[in-house]
């Protein structure tokens, strides 16, 4: 009796060793060496993996700049939007060099179409995703261009940034929250959303629109549309506004807040945010008394 | 009798204005004739605002080798080149003509005389074919001069005339099968010379015996034609259904029906080709159905190219009350209009009023694996899975379950018990597929 249970341990532990023995060689010959680098970069991230780097996830980025910086010897063009600088100079002080410090930004909504300004001409009961209406027809606004107010933005959004107002139609970015990864400006099919920098104290001036149909088509659809009528073109001292296809932009780069391009727009085209309220209020662009207030939601 | 195998459903037929012989409709004070009409590439204009225009003059020409002519439709003078809302409620560039009077181009016979005489050659109908715009009026708008051309090493045996008309309430192919008749079977031997074929089918559901009849009775002078009647089964209009149905052939995924020896034409574009060729009438009008159960006079109206929908339905006895949804085409594969003063154009085959009981949807329930929409999908694909792949936006998995021959006949959607949008997102997915594969031929 004994023997056999003897002959059963030696013999398992016999296999055992072999087993070990060629496990230890083949792991040996398979080794993958990876740089401990990685792991501290990764660990540094903010573990969002939202993609909004360029890389489908946190670890994909780390990969990527341990990568460039063992060969470039820098990190130029890899940025952690949700992390912003301070995680950058992080990664880089990981890997040992330096970065420049980049603007931050945020998601702007280029489009005031409400319910209001942008009436409903059509009713539509197909799938709710913008992608699916934007695909079938031009959304129940008659504006081709505007916001379908179905929402795939706020749907995309991971970081709990934006919201639909139920009443406006319109998505609402949180400011706060939102951390410019472009998950919602990837989302939207209409190109709506953009990423401006923050600006000074978060003081931000854009044309609210991004219809390029001619003035009065436009403004026939929606109250509140850049008919391209020149006005803020004009009166930009700083070459930050560019007209093209009907349709006014501001560079943000060039743009030095001054707020005369919201004064002049007859349609309310341009919006303002997070400016004190002025002192004198101008009366010309009071006499739709019809036009939603270009009120605002954005919150800080 | 003859019908496809795989899958098809049978939705009520509701053709309520087959009886109503076709009408000609009034000349609009004004035309918008969208430039873009075929499938494939846009048309350029050539004429110029201010230019005075005869019915029938070229005014945008197709350069591209899929792209097709257009011709005026009335005479007058142009207006501007603007955009227009098309169905879909985009803007689409068009030529607006002011009508002043009804003057034709001197070349285009006018008269009924039928002339049976195919005078000219092979090569003579597809340049006249090409030039005078004719596209495929079942609904696609495809360049018919393409499907003349037989590629190199292929040869084509059969040409199939597309008599079905499955999709529920239009009857426009079906009047034209009664009340022209000889033109179109002259047009089918005319197509039958161009392809070089001796054999040319007319495929005509038997739920119109008198088409039927009629056309069997005068093929009996055409050498080579022959009528069969189909079971009524939709989508037997689809090219490849029909094919299936009449000559057993099954066209590989992706591959065209010259593959397996067949060409396919409608019977519009028979009789198209036919006042092409015989009479040097170019494609600026064509029989549209409007109809529905409250229209007050449903009728088949033949329209000149560029005529605002709205004035058909105000000859058809105006807009119903409680109407709240306009479909462009048939029920199954229409699309709703935007707006009713998008213009006819060449693939416009019908145009229905429905009432709000008839166009709201029923409400989405969860999938209960009945697998319904396989059993009726005429494709062999399982629209359940690749609407969901479209969903998830998983589009290479999409690709590879075949999404891309799906001919978007709506039977899956049609069946579901749950009412899921099953085409709705078929149809996302095969644009957003569509792009990835474009995308990958440009590198």
């Amino acid at each position: 009796m004994n023997d056999v249970v003897i002959f059963a341990v030696i013999s398992l532990a016999g296999i055992g060793l072999a087993a070990a023995i060629i496990l230890y060689f083949v792991a040996q010959k398979f080794k993958v060496i990876e740089d401990p680098k990685i792991d501290e970069v990764e660990e540094a991230l903010p573990a969002a993996n939202c993609g909004g780097c360029g890389y489908p996830g946190c670890r994909n980025f780390a990969e990527a700049s341990v990568k460039k910086a063992n060969k470039d010897k820098n990190i130029e063009g890899l940025y952690c939007p949700v992390g912003g600088n301070e995680i950058m100079s992080k990664v880089a002080s990981i890997l040992g060099l330096e970065v420049e410090a980049q603007e931050p930004m945020v998601a702007v909504l280029r489009c005031s179409g409400t319910k209001k300004n942008a009436p409903k001409k059509v009713e539509y009961n197909g799938p709710m995703t913008c992608a699916f209406a934007h695909n079938l027809y031009q959304g129940e606004s008659a504006c081709p261009y505007g916001c379908l107010w179905l929402g795939d933005c706020v749907e995309a959004c991971n970081f709990d940034a934006m919201y639909m107002d139920e009443e406006t139609g319109l998505p609402v970015i949180i400011e706060d929250n939102c951390v410019a990864c472009g998950a919602c400006v990837e989302a939207c099919p209409r190109d709506i959303i953009e990423l401006r920098n923050v600006g000074k104290k978060s003081k931000r001036i854009f044309v609210s629109c991004v219809n390029e149909e001619k003035g009065g088509v436009a403004r026939k659809n929606c109250k509140v549309a850049c008919i391209g009528c020149g006005k803020c073109f004009q009166v930009c001292k700083f070459d930050a506004i560019t007209i093209e296809n009907n349709l006014a932009y501001i560079d943000y780069e060039k743009c030095k807040l001054c707020r005369k391009c919201v004064e002049v727009c007859p349609t309310n085209a341009i919006h303002e945010l997070n400016f004190p309220p002025r002192k004198v209020k101008p009366v010309e662009n009071k006499k739709p008394d019809e036009i939603e207030k270009t009120e605002i939601k954005q919150q800080v | 009798m003859k019908t496809f195998e795989l899958g098809g459903v049978h939705p009520a037929e509701n053709k309520i204005s087959e009886n109503k012989a076709i009408e000609v409709l009034p000349i609009p004070k004004q035309v918008q004739i969208p430039v873009a009409q075929n499938l494939g590439a846009p048309s350029v204009p050539i004429v110029n605002k201010g230019d005075e225009v005869k019915v029938g003059q070229l005014i945008a020409k197709g350069e591209a080798f899929i792209s097709s002519n257009v011709h005026s439709s009335v005479s007058g003078k142009v207006l501007k080149i603007d955009n227009v809302n098309d169905q879909s409620g985009y803007k689409k560039p068009a030529i607006f003509i002011n009508v002043a009077g009804d003057e034709w181009e001197e070349n285009i016979d006018r008269s009924d005389t039928l002339i049976k005489d195919i005078t000219a050659s092979k090569d003579e109908i597809i340049k006249k074919v090409h030039k005078l715009g004719i596209v495929g009026l079942g609904g696609a708008a495809f360049p018919s001069h393409v499907k003349l051309m037989v590629p190199k090493g292929k040869k084509a045996e059969a040409l199939i005339i597309n008599g079905v008309e499955c999709e529920p309430y239009l009857t426009a192919d079906h009047r034209v099968m009664l009340e022209k008749a000889d033109e179109l079977l002259v047009g089918t031997k005319i197509l039958m010379k161009a392809l070089g074929v001796e054999k040319g089918f007319i495929g005509i559901e038997n739920n119109k015996p008198d088409a039927i009849e009629h056309l069997s009775k005068l093929s009996k002078e055409y050498k080579g034609i022959e009528v069969y009647p189909l079971k009524v089964k939709y989508p037997q209009g689809g090219e490849k259904q029909l094919i299936k149905a009449l000559t057993n052939r099954e066209v590989p995924s992706g591959k065209l029906p010259i593959e397996v020896g067949c060409v396919v034409q409608n019977v519009g574009t028979a009789l198209a080709v036919y006042e092409a060729v015989q009479k040097n009438k170019p494609l600026f009008e064509r029989v549209v159905t409007i109809t529905g159960k409250a229209v007050k006079n449903p009728s088949n109206f033949l329209v000149r190219i560029g005529t605002p929908i709205s004035e058909l339905i105000e000859a058809s006895g105006g807009t119903p009350d409680k109407t709240s949804k306009i479909v462009g085409g048939g029920p199954m594969m229409g699309k709703a209009l935007v707006t009713p003063d998008a213009p006819i154009v060449k693939g416009s085959s019908g145009v229905l009023l429905f009432d709000e009981k008839e166009s709201k949807r029923v409400e989405e329930k969860a999938c209960i694996r009945c697998a319904g929409c396989i059993k009726v999908c005429p494709m062999g694909l399982e629209p359940v899975l690749i609407s969901q792949l479209t969903k998830l936006e998983m589009y290479e998995e999409a690709e590879k379950n075949n999404i891309m021959d799906c001919i978007e006949c709506g039977s899956c959607q049609y069946t579901c018990p749950s009412g899921k949008p099953l085409l709705d997102y078929i149809r996302l997915g095969k644009f957003k597929v569509g792009q990835i594969i474009r995308n990958r031929g440009k590198k």
